[in-house]
């Protein structure tokens, strides 16, 4: 009876091992993973291609690619160039989006609460314990601040995310650059942890008096009140499209090398202070020619028919000409000499 | 026991044995034991496997720190040049040691009330249908308690004990309540961690104490009740002290277990690194840290101090096992 | 213990009545606490299983067994969990299979090769030890050995992790199961003429068979709980798939991910896998005790 079954187990995954050759696998940061699922989801309804992806921070996303344990890694937080190089990856864009602090205080809406990079920088190293501090109410006025102690929360994995709001507080807090510092994940003086942009967003939404920072379409999706941070030009724009696209309008694409491109703290009456692009990793010399293929295809497949989908989530898609420029790059990522690249 | 009574009787058919057609007999049995060896090897290699690759991992991060490694609360993956990476464990460490040590509080005393419950008052009627409540509740698998603790249990915390205690710690300044909330964060910490470690290990000290209490020879209880005794003493002062070497044992499994405890503290604990600045403050495991950051732990040396924090576990669970295994003697599960 | 009125206690001087009466209290008061105590737990048990049973229930419906797991963001009750059943129950019977296979066969050996054997006893503390392991450490073991050579988790990795958080069970429970086993039977065998391994297999093992199919239950239930050894091993994957070598999703580890989401949908679908691990989990125990005690009253 034993043997029977062992023998029925063995043949059944056996054929079922004979599967999805055309699967791309990547993993990484959480802030486009609601793009890049309803991508996966449109690019299957359309060609049958499969997309795996993982949303397990950039972290994950960048030891995964360089254990070459998926197709390409996906990282909010770009690498160096050096570091590139030594890895032999090579980085694009993929969208833009903007990260919001959210907050959890009853009787405040979306969009009510001023703050500055100074203040959310002495409110997560810890130095402003309470709503009513007179750091916070300097900024808001018209609001009556209950005396509710603050909850930090933060993310416990590594993240893009983390690494772009921790670099917008060392570029505006003093205090936090001293003591912290930017990285996707730093030595955090206070709060709680939670994982990926979900888990920030679930730890603020139950915890009364609590603040996170999460990619705006988190905000918006799982209805967390967001707040608004004072930009480069001293004004509190709302974070939408547009003030994300203002930030990233004079991003030095095709300047800079290996498309190290950082997008805090931009200058421009409307730009949004907390604004990232979010980059795909992959090698620059393919071990599998129809994998790579593959991979660029779905990217190609997704500049040209993604942007509404895009749009409709709220993130802001690339330029053509930055598109364009992006497929030209595309030709350094070859296999055995020949680029894996074909235009169409 | 059955090997030396098989030994005995074998002398004879091994005679019989050495007849040529016998040998075939002699060439299956000898390829049967030699299976059933090498699975035993198999398991044993698995487990040395398992404390090699923990070491071999782990050691870079024990040279590289040294004693700091366990004395240090920092916790920094970033390694940039102002903040150098540096993984100091004794936020987890400390971790593990308190929830496992709270949830043991807890757990004990209710551990034992039950299994005295069982024994010596439960009516004969329900007495299965405890135990059997018993039973399922340790059979309810981690990441069952871990959803319950995070969106019942820590919701219901936060709003039932954590608020009515900051109101008065903010009225009453320097009171009990306020030196309770120092430092605390949300209904995620480091208590309504300990109180699922303690719901989990309870079922399972229970039940190991229910069966240690029935092993007490029904004479030695039937003449202590001869005596006048009432049921309290008879526990108290002839049952428990029994079972005393065995009790501490199964003390120490049911810690072992709550050592170890994942998924089920993960979800609750707040995922703090730094050192706990109070009951109610958030914190992390060993456990909790390894499961959250592993599967993006970039540089080598982050890699290492996280298997390293897993040898640090393995030897503290192994020490308290293999003590509790001494003082349980053979048997119990 | 009811004493009359005419009672020694009750006619002696004061002091002995009051020290009897104190006794009294105590021991009620120790009955009710011990009651209370088994009371917590009963209902500690009673609300884990209603919010279980509540919220799983109420979130199930026909689409979750026949649809995949679905992206964040969907509507509430949308999406399922196909993929996530399946590649639990194929990484669940692998698993078995291996544990099965070295667990009886080195249960075996403990009982019936290993005494007076110095490393039997070696090789029971070691299972012991292997037993009651962090199954999170086996993960990062599983992890090593499995999927950094293969450059990526799989569903034979996330089995192999399951395998070795079973198989001390099923040896634990082999071995004992077996040492039950009255002599007779063994010394009937021999007196046959059956070589030794004749007999374990023909006799032994079949005398035993409830035995064995219990632990092989109570492994069951070990291994269809078990998350940690799939955090690192099995990497998740939101679309249907039946190869072992590729990654898999499994209920543990979407529960493990949509858990901690802020997505309603996907707490609904935490939810409703968490129910079903704990049927099957509890099924298998409950059949599993069932079938120890049937055999126990023979």
């Amino acid at each position: 009876m034993f043997r029977k079954f062992a023998i029925t187990l063995g043949a059944a995954t056996m054929l079922a091992s004979a599967a999805h050759a055309d699967t791309i696998t990547g993993a990484g940061a959480t802030f486009p993973n609601p793009i890049y699922s309803a991508w996966a989801k449109d690019y299957k309804a359309a060609t049958g291609n499969e997309l795996n992806y993982q949303s397990i921070g950039s972290g994950g996303g960048i030891k995964n690619i360089k254990a070459k344990t998926v197709d390409f890694g996906a990282s909010d937080k770009p690498l160096l160039p050096n570091a590139l190089n030594d890895a032999g990856l090579m980085q694009f864009p993929t969208v833009i989006g903007g990260i919001v602090p959210i907050v959890n205080i009853p009787g405040v809406n979306p969009a009510q609460l001023k703050l500055t990079g100074v203040v959310l920088g002495d409110i997560f190293l810890g130095k402003v314990k309470r709503w009513d501090d007179p750091e916070i109410t300097k900024l808001n006025p018209g609001w009556k601040a209950p005396a509710l102690p603050i909850t930090v929360v933060h993310r416990s994995d590594g993240s893009g995310t983390s690494f772009v709001f921790t670099s917008y507080l060392s570029l505006t807090s003093p205090a936090w650059s001293r003591a912290v510092g930017a990285n996707d994940s730093v030595n955090w003086p206070t709060g709680l942890g939670g994982k990926g942009n979900d888990g920030v967003a679930a730890f603020v939404k139950q915890t009364p008096g609590a603040i996170g920072y999460v990619e705006y379409i988190y905000a918006q999706k799982d209805k967390v009140a967001y707040t608004l941070v004072q930009n480069s030009a001293g004004l509190f724009p709302m974070p939408d499209p547009v003030a994300f696209a203002a930030a990233a309008a004079k991003a030095p694409w095709g300047r800079a090398p290996g498309n190290y491109v950082l997008l805090v703290d931009q200058a421009g009456p409307k730009s949004w202070p907390i604004t990232a692009a979010t980059f795909i990793l992959m090698y620059k010399n393919q071990d599998n020619a129809a994998k790579g293929a593959n991979v660029l295809k779905f990217f190609d497949w997704a500049y040209k028919t993604g942007d509404a989908t895009a749009s409709k989530l709220d993130y802001v898609p690339l330029p053509l000409a930055v598109k364009n420029l992006i497929r030209k790059q595309w030709l350094q990522i070859t296999a055995g000499g020949k680029p894996v690249y074909v235009s169409k | 026991m059955a090997d030396a009574a098989l030994t005995q009787a074998s002398e004879g058919p091994q005679r019989i044995d050495d007849s040529p057609g016998a040998s075939a007999t002699g060439v299956k049995d000898a390829i049967f034991h030699g299976l059933c060896f090498t699975a035993a090897m198999v398991l044993m290699a698995t487990l040395l496997g398992l404390l090699i690759s923990l070491a071999v991992g782990g050691w870079p991060a024990f040279s590289h720190f040294g004693l700091q490694f366990f004395t240090s609360s920092e916790w920094n993956p970033s390694g940039t040049e102002d903040h150098p990476e540096f993984y100091g464990a004794a936020g987890p460490i400390v971790g593990t040691l308190i929830t496992a040590l709270v949830a043991m509080v807890i757990a004990l005393p209710l551990a034992i009330g039950i299994a005295v419950f069982l024994v010596e008052f439960c009516p004969k009627s329900i007495e299965r249908w405890v135990a059997i409540a018993v039973e399922l509740l340790a059979g309810i698998p981690s990441i069952v308690y871990g959803m319950w603790g995070l969106f019942v249990l820590a919701p219901w915390f936060e709003e039932h004990v954590m608020t009515p205690l900051r109101l008065i710690a903010a009225d009453h300044p320097g009171s009990f309540a306020d030196h309770l909330m120092t430092g605390a964060s949300s209904g995620s910490n480091i208590f309504t961690a300990s109180i699922i470690l303690a719901i989990m290990v309870l079922p399972f000290i229970a039940t190991v104490f229910r069966e240690l209490l029935l092993s007490v020879p029904s004479h030695v209880r039937e003449a202590s009740y001869g005596m006048g005794c009432t049921p309290f003493e008879v526990v108290s002062s002839i049952m428990l002290p029994y079972i005393r070497k065995s009790a501490v044992g199964a003390a120490m499994l049911g810690l072992g277990r709550a050592l170890g405890e994942t998924m089920a503290v993960t979800f609750i604990i707040g995922n703090s690194h730094a050192f706990p600045k109070g009951v109610f403050d958030s914190g992390s495991t060993i456990a909790s840290t390894i499961a959250n950051e592993f599967a993006e732990a970039t540089g080598d040396l982050h890699t290492s101090a996280l298997i390293a924090l897993g040898l640090v576990l393995f030897v503290i669970t192994f020490v308290v096992l293999a003590a509790a295994r001494l003082l349980l003697g053979q048997e119990k599960h | 213990m009811a004493t009359t009125e005419n009672s020694p206690a009750n006619t002696l001087p004061g002091r002995t009545v009051d020290r009897y009466a104190r006794r009294k209290v105590i021991n009620y008061i120790f009955i009710a606490l011990t009651s209370v105590a088994t009371a917590i737990a009963i209902t500690a048990l009673v609300m884990i299983l209603y919010s279980l049973v509540a919220k799983g229930f109420s979130g199930l419906n026909l689409t979750v067994f026949t649809v995949d797991t679905p992206a964040g963001g969907e509507d509430l009750g949308s999406g399922g969990l196909r993929n996530a059943i399946v590649g639990s129950l194929l990484m669940c019977a692998m698993g078995m299979v291996l544990a099965l296979a070295i667990g009886i066969m080195a249960g075996t050996w403990l009982a019936e090769y290993g005494d007076g054997n110095k490393l039997a006893t070696a090789v029971r503390f070691l299972n012991d030890v292997l037993l009651s392991a962090p199954s999170i450490l086996i993960g990062l073991f599983a992890y090593e050995l499995f999927v950094v050579p293969f450059h990526g988790g799989s569903a034979i990795a996330g089995a192999i992790a399951l395998a070795i958080v079973t198989t001390p069970v099923v040896t634990r429970t082999t071995e004992d199961i077996l040492r039950l086993q009255s002599n007779q039977l063994r010394e009937a065998g021999v007196a046959l003429g059956a070589g030794k391994g004749l007999v374990i297999r023909s006799i032994i093992w079949r005398a035993s068979r409830t035995g064995l199919v219990t632990g092989g239950l109570l492994g069951f239930a070990r291994m269809s709980g078990e998350t940690a050894p799939l955090l690192f091993t099995t990497a998740g994957n939101q679309f249907f798939s039946m190869n072992v070598t590729q990654p898999i999703a499994s209920l543990p580890y979407t529960i493990a991910n949509f858990a901690l989401s802020a997505d309603d949908n996907w707490r609904r679908l935490a939810w409703v896998a968490s129910l079903l691990i704990a049927i099957a989990v509890l099924s298998a125990n409950i059949i599993g005790r069932q079938l120890a005690r049937g055999s126990q009253h023979k």
